[in-house]
């Protein structure tokens, strides 16, 4: 089915933090199944653009329009049970939890929804397998969540948000902290990610962009740059001189 | 026992406890039977609390409120209105969920030390309104209950709620309803998805929970435990004072609930025992018994820093529920 209106509108999308606009009058579009990268010096206002659109922040001014819906005021998790879903930038497991039961959390709510009832605590143990399964955590699925290395506790993170089963995830920072090894196979699992749904993605890791993106938007100063397929974007000038040269 | 699975264990140990308080209502001698009695009811307002500060993490300092909202809705309608005990015992509960839904609402836009403060003012209002309408009330004096009015009546016949062997075995029904209340609560979705917002809120409003509905939720279902604990205390013991609204009924099960256990089902019970015969215990010994409460706490919380029931849960039985 080949989307008629993009997933993801943003229009004229603003927010200031005191006299800071940390976004300032964005405008962004995403077709479904694209797999989109947003990067950008620190401080460009990636996080909190992300945030508005996944509704952990509210806009000072502007519209979300997510599948053809106006969803600027919704709160958060009304959202996410819109197929919005976010993973932190500071992983942010239930520590305490064993790894399953962390994922169990992410599928518990998705089942709810679903409202299917009955055999839930069978559903929940197939559901979430599964999305452990994708990151190449089930043989930890008995391990409390605290103990799992950061790299683990990453793929964990990406594995709940797969058990909501989003039309969009948004992952931020996603490798950051990662090993090059890690980020080899965290590539892979994007890239199959991608297969199934839209993904937002902040990076800093441009050769990780660079193998993932589809197309790249560049935010400086809470304001888009520059936006377009990856070779456009090493061609830019602007971007170079702003960003990728320094 | 080893072969059993965790939940057969654990329900297998629930049962057992029951067992065990029935047993006790024969075999134990009048005074300790009359003090268990009122340990039970306690109790009961333990794990009301439990479920607000134990499993959802919110710790409020208001929790007398709710008891005292249960004891002076039966109370006040036995007292005044000179209604049986049934449709009292109701009003009671009506009255501390009403009221749980109220303070919920508002408290809960705070968190932490906000929440803390927040409530402890509304059950400070709570208890001065005791006090306003002594006229009423009688305030800290308080009122006693006919006994003549203390009996519930059953299609088959009625039971003498004075009589220490009922008063006994009505509260024990209350304790493990309760128990059996929380003990599912802890294994289903919702009580799995409290414990999740006290480790992490800030997630679980990400995998697309509203956390402000479930604490909301978590706040009321605490309210309406602690007032049956309370209309139960005015109904079986005859007693409502200004008393059980001050400060001190918010802090005590707090206490119980952190010696015995947060978050463990069987912690509130272990606390408020503990607490009743520390205290009994010491106060017949010397007049300074507070300072001998005070060394034994200091004590639990050197050896048992989770609590009696969640520190074994930690060491040695980790299915404890």
């Amino acid at each position: 089915m080949a989307a008629v209106s993009p997933l993801l509108v943003t229009r004229d999308l603003c927010r200031a933090f005191g006299g800071l606009r940390a976004v300032d009058g964005v405008d962004f579009s995403l077709p479904e199944g694209e797999t989109h990268a947003i990067i950008g010096p620190n401080g460009a206002g990636k996080t909190t653009f992300v945030s508005l659109i996944c509704g952990r922040i509210t806009p000072t001014s502007g519209s979300v329009v997510f599948d053809g819906r106006e969803v600027s005021r919704m709160p958060a998790h009304r959202r996410v049970r819109a197929g919005i879903a976010y993973t932190f930038q500071i992983t942010s497991v239930f520590a305490n939890l064993t790894a399953f039961d962390n994922v169990a959390l992410a599928v518990q709510r998705q089942l709810i929804d679903a409202r299917a009832g009955g055999r839930t605590a069978h559903a929940l143990a197939e559901h979430g397998m599964e999305a452990l399964d994708k990151v190449g955590l089930a043989g930890h699925a008995d391990k409390i969540a605290g103990n799992l290395s950061y790299g683990h506790q990453r793929l964990l993170e990406v594995a709940m948000g797969l058990a909501l089963k989003p039309r969009l995830l948004i992952l931020d920072e996603p490798t950051q902290g990662l090993s090059d090894g890690e980020i080899d196979n965290f590539i892979g699992l994007v890239r199959q990610i991608g297969e199934e749904a839209t993904v937002l993605l902040i990076e800093h890791n441009m050769d990780v962009v660079m193998a993932l993106a589809e197309r790249i938007t560049v935010m400086e100063q809470g304001r888009i740059l520059a936006q377009g397929a990856p070779a456009e974007i090493r061609a830019n000038e602007a971007v170079q001189q702003a960003y990728l040269g320094g | 026992m080893t072969r059993l699975s965790p939940s057969a264990k654990s329900i297998a140990l629930h049962v057992g406890v029951v067992l065990l308080l029935l047993a006790l209502n024969v075999l134990l001698p009048e005074y300790h039977r009359g003090v268990l009695a009122r340990v039970l009811v306690l109790a009961v307002f333990a794990m009301g609390y439990n479920l607000a500060f134990g499993y959802t993490g919110l710790l409020s300092l208001g929790h007398a409120m709710f008891f005292a909202a249960g004891l002076y809705g039966a109370g006040l309608t036995v007292y005044h209105l000179e209604w049986s005990v049934w449709p009292a015992f109701a009003t009671g509960l009506v009255a501390g969920t009403a009221l749980a839904l109220v303070v919920g609402f508002l408290a809960l836009r705070t968190t932490g030390v906000a929440f803390m403060i927040v409530t402890l003012m509304f059950a400070q209002v709570f208890y001065l309104t005791t006090l306003y309408f002594t006229t009423y009330t009688r305030g800290e004096e308080g009122l006693v209950l006919p006994q003549a009015a203390r009996v519930l009546a059953f299609p088959g016949g009625v039971l003498n709620l004075s009589d220490p062997s009922t008063r006994y075995l009505v509260a024990l029904a209350l304790f493990a309803l309760v128990l059996a209340v929380t003990l599912f609560l802890a294994r289903a979705p919702f009580g799995r998805s409290l414990v999740a917002i006290r480790e992490n809120e800030e997630r679980m409003r990400m995998l697309g929970y509203d956390v402000f509905a479930n604490k909301l939720a978590s706040v009321v279902l605490s309210g309406l435990v602690c007032a049956a604990a309370g209309a139960a205390y005015a109904v079986l013991f005859g007693y409502v004072g200004s008393g059980f609204a001050a400060i001190q009924y918010s802090i005590l099960p707090l206490l119980w609930v952190l010696v015995g256990g947060a978050a463990t089902t069987l912690g509130p019970l272990i606390g408020t025992l503990f607490m009743f015969y520390v205290i009994d215990t010491a106060s017949s010994y010397t007049t300074a018994h507070l300072l001998v409460v005070g060394l034994v706490l200091i004590g639990v919380i050197l050896f048992f820093p989770k609590g009696i029931a969640g520190t074994v849960r930690e060491r040695w039985l980790p299915w404890l529920p």
